[in-house]
């Protein structure tokens, strides 16, 4: 099997992305949203054309509300941004974009989050992040709980923790370049979107794993094949059908990437980059992983 | 085999039926919904405020002053008074949740205001937070201090001197208040609020007007006073009169106000968020083309790859949809962007399970079975993959669910719902059609017709 014949070059292809999505954290930093800092969000439509936005400063600025960003949006609206507002700094900005009158700014989204909000959902973003991942390890730890040779069990659970990172890191790692350079947010869907990852993906890998038990317990009676042979016909066996579902859901995935509503775009763009680096990495990470390490214990000739 | 077809038969008459209850119970597919039966009016699908527009508070609960073992209480007071405020202005479909603190909320008490088609937030807060203050004064002696204020300078500020009646305050409130009702003046036509206490109400107001005889009693709203009448003999009854210039409406507003009752506790908005009906609009149609495209992407896939198996599966997979959307409207659940978003991802691994399963049919296919053997053993070992798969999900959703934003909780909720009903659809629904198809005569074209890909059912 060419995979596991290859496997330095699937290995580093993986490593290279992983690295590279690291790198991209720390430069471009991650593009924090409103649902965590808490801030006002405001989108508005114009019914002729919208002013420029110098037309509009002086009079944002007389509010006194600290820093506001507009962002143009549509053909006709603006996005703006700013610290979170009352009630009435909301309706006086409303003023201050319609410009008396002459061109009336249509309010179609308002979004203000005070600080506490942000700080509880960020308590709870990162509760569930550590409970999503300590469920998914007693997950694993189950579900190889039978395996033994030539590989013990908590190898294999350990391999798919590293390949469960890769399908996290990857994505992530594009999200903060498609933040930088589309302004995409982190918020709470982007949360949902890795928590989701790691559930999806791990069951991806404990199909082929679990092949690969299979195999090895009907070929450990003659002991005639060696290892890496028995995990080359297991993908054999289990490529295809590893391929076909993630194809499923990363069809109906792209259907919402580009059909769906506009504030679940960058979610499902997300998610379809970690059902497919999800997919890789059971067959092209996981696997080898695997036979790597089996030739690493093994005493050398 | 009789019994076989029967089975097939009663899957699809059902599913049909609950077909025709998804359709039927939808406002925007009929064009004569007024007429329909009262079971079908009462089950359409309930959108979230990002798909039918509206607004959203959040407000923060003071509850520093409630005794500990009160609070839950107090907080359910709290939501019937909002509940009752809100049903005075006839919005349609309120939600008001009280999100108690705790480990994971975090350590506010609030309370979550949904109101779809309420897209004026001041209008909004203002219904909601306005806490009519009733206060019934007396006049105060004559020789009371009067309060003045002194100005900078040390001098007595002579304007903020009131030489009017001053008034001080009792006990009755509108705490004791029974009953408000709106009436018209039969003379003048004016609005009028007629009062009527309770028991306890009822005695200070007796005692009230017994001491007063003569003077003024003034009633104060918020702190202002909008009626000075004068007493002309004590009112045992427990009835009295505010007439001051109201207009007919404000009269109305205010007599709903009293009735719904003050505030247990006070609040304080956090955040708010307002969604156009135009963008949830455009959401909405969003979400159901995504679904529609994504499904058939999924369809066509099935057949290409799966061919007859494939089409079994497609079956089974609108009967997963069905179903799921039959549930949807019955639990019911409240739809959001997210959670379409999750209905649509549990499509994708609604799939995944016959995938498995078909994989293994042609594993057994090959291995040299016949059709009918290789259905049945497809099924039995696909299980445990299938089994072992759905879990992880399964896992993620629940905790995803018990995270707790509205957001994620109909997220959570559609996948995990998707995901139970699909390893009962895409196992038992497609079972009983695969072995209903796999007694067909064994030949070259139904052996290429229940492989997949790009084998051709030949036996290795």
């Amino acid at each position: 099997m060419f995979i596991v014949k290859y496997k330095k070059i699937f290995l580093s292809i993986s490593a290279v992305l992983v690295l590279l999505s690291v790198i991209s954290m720390f430069y471009f930093g991650f593009n924090v949203g409103i649902d965590f800092k808490g801030g006002a969000l405001m989108e508005v439509a114009y019914e002729n054309d919208r002013p420029a936005k110098e037309d509009l400063a002086p009079a944002i600025e007389k509010l006194n509300i600290g820093s506001v960003l507009l962002q143009p949006t549509g053909d006709k609206g603006y996005i703006i941004k700013s610290r979170d507002l009352d009630e009435n700094e909301h309706l006086l900005l409303l003023q201050a974009l319609s410009g008396g009158e002459k061109n009336e700014a249509k309010e179609t989204n308002f979004n203000s989050i005070g600080p506490s909000v942000g700080a509880e959902l960020t308590r709870k973003a990162v509760i569930s992040v550590i409970l999503v991942s300590l469920a998914i390890i007693c997950f694993i730890a189950f579900a190889f709980r039978k395996v033994s040779k030539p590989i013990s069990s908590w190898k294999y659970g350990l391999i798919a923790v590293v390949a469960l990172l890769h399908d996290v890191i990857i994505p992530s790692g594009i999200f903060v370049i498609l933040s930088h350079f589309y302004g995409a947010e982190l918020d709470t869907l982007f949360v949902v979107a890795v928590l989701t990852i790691l559930g999806l993906s791990v069951s991806d890998t404990i199909v082929i794993f679990d092949r690969i038990r299979e195999n090895s317990k009907e070929q450990n009676d003659n002991r005639q094949t060696d290892f890496k042979t028995i995990v080359g016909s297991s993908l054999d066996q289990s490529f295809v059908r590893s391929i076909a579902t993630s194809l499923t859901v990363i069809l109906v995935l792209l259907a919402l990437v580009f059909f769906g509503p506009e504030s679940t775009k960058y979610f499902a763009l997300m998610l379809t980059a970690g059902m497919f680096f999800g997919t890789y990495s059971s067959i092209f990470l996981a696997s080898p992983l695997l036979v790597l390490w089996e030739e690493h214990q093994k005493p050398r000739p | 085999m009789t019994k076989k077809i029967i089975l097939a038969l009663t899957i699809l008459v059902l599913s049909g039926a609950v077909a025709l209850f998804v359709y039927k119970s939808e406002p925007k597919l009929n064009k004569n919904f007024d007429i329909t039966g009262s079971f079908f009016k009462t089950h359409p699908f309930r959108l979230g405020l990002d798909l039918s527009g509206g607004t959203h508070l959040t407000y923060k609960a003071d509850i520093s002053l409630v005794p500990v073992g009160q609070v839950g209480d107090s907080m359910n007071a709290l939501r019937d008074v909002i509940e009752r405020r809100i049903n005075i202005f006839g919005v349609s479909e309120p939600v008001v949740q009280v999100q108690h603190s705790g480990f994971v909320s975090g350590s506010d008490e609030q309370l979550i205001v949904d109101l779809p088609g309420v897209t004026d937030v001041k209008q909004a807060v203002d219904m909601i937070g306005k806490t009519p203050l009733l206060e019934f004064k007396i006049e105060a002696p004559k020789d009371a201090p009067r309060i003045v204020k002194v100005g900078k300078d040390g001098k007595i500020d002579l304007g903020s001197v009131d030489l009017g009646p001053q008034f001080t305050a009792t006990e009755l409130t509108g705490r004791y208040l029974q009953k408000a009702t709106l009436e018209f003046d039969t003379n003048t036509r004016e609005p009028k609020v007629s009062l009527q206490f309770d028991d306890t109400g009822t005695k200070l107001f007796a005692q009230i007007t017994k001491s007063n005889i003569g003077k003024m009693v003034a009633i104060y709203l918020d702190g202002a006073p909008i009626s000075t009448p004068v007493v002309r003999e004590e009112i045992p009854n427990g009835q009295a009169v505010i007439s001051g210039s109201f207009t007919p409406t404000e009269a109305k507003q205010l007599v709903g106000r009293l009735n719904s009752g003050a505030l247990p506790v006070p609040i304080s908005l956090l955040s708010t968020q307002t969604i156009g009906a135009s963008l949830g609009d455009s959401a909405t149609s969003a979400g159901v083309k995504a679904g529609i495209i994504g499904f058939a992407f999924i369809a066509l896939f099935l057949i290409l790859w799966y061919r007859l198996p494939g089409v079994v599966a497609v079956l089974s997979l609108s009967i997963f949809t069905i179903i799921v959307l039959a549930l949807f409207k019955l639990i019911p659940v409240t739809l959001t962007t997210a959670g379409i978003a999750g209905f649509i991802i549990s499509m994708g691994i609604a799939v995944d399970a016959n995938v498995l399963i078909f994989e293994r049919l042609k594993e057994e296919l090959h291995a040299g079975r016949s059709i009918a053997d290789a259905v049945s053993a497809g099924f039995t070992r696909a299980w445990s993959s299938i089994r072992d798969s759905n879990l992880s999900t399964i896992i993620t959703a629940t905790i995803l669910f018990w995270f707790g934003t509205s957001l994620i909780k109909g997220f959570a909720l559609t996948l995990g719902m998707g995901v139970l009903v699909s390893m009962f659809s895409a196992i038992t629904i497609s079972k009983v059609f695969l072995s209903l198809l796999s007694f067909m005569k064994e030949n070259k074209f139904t052996r290429f017709m229940f492989s997949s890909g790009l084998s051709s059912g030949k036996v290795k």
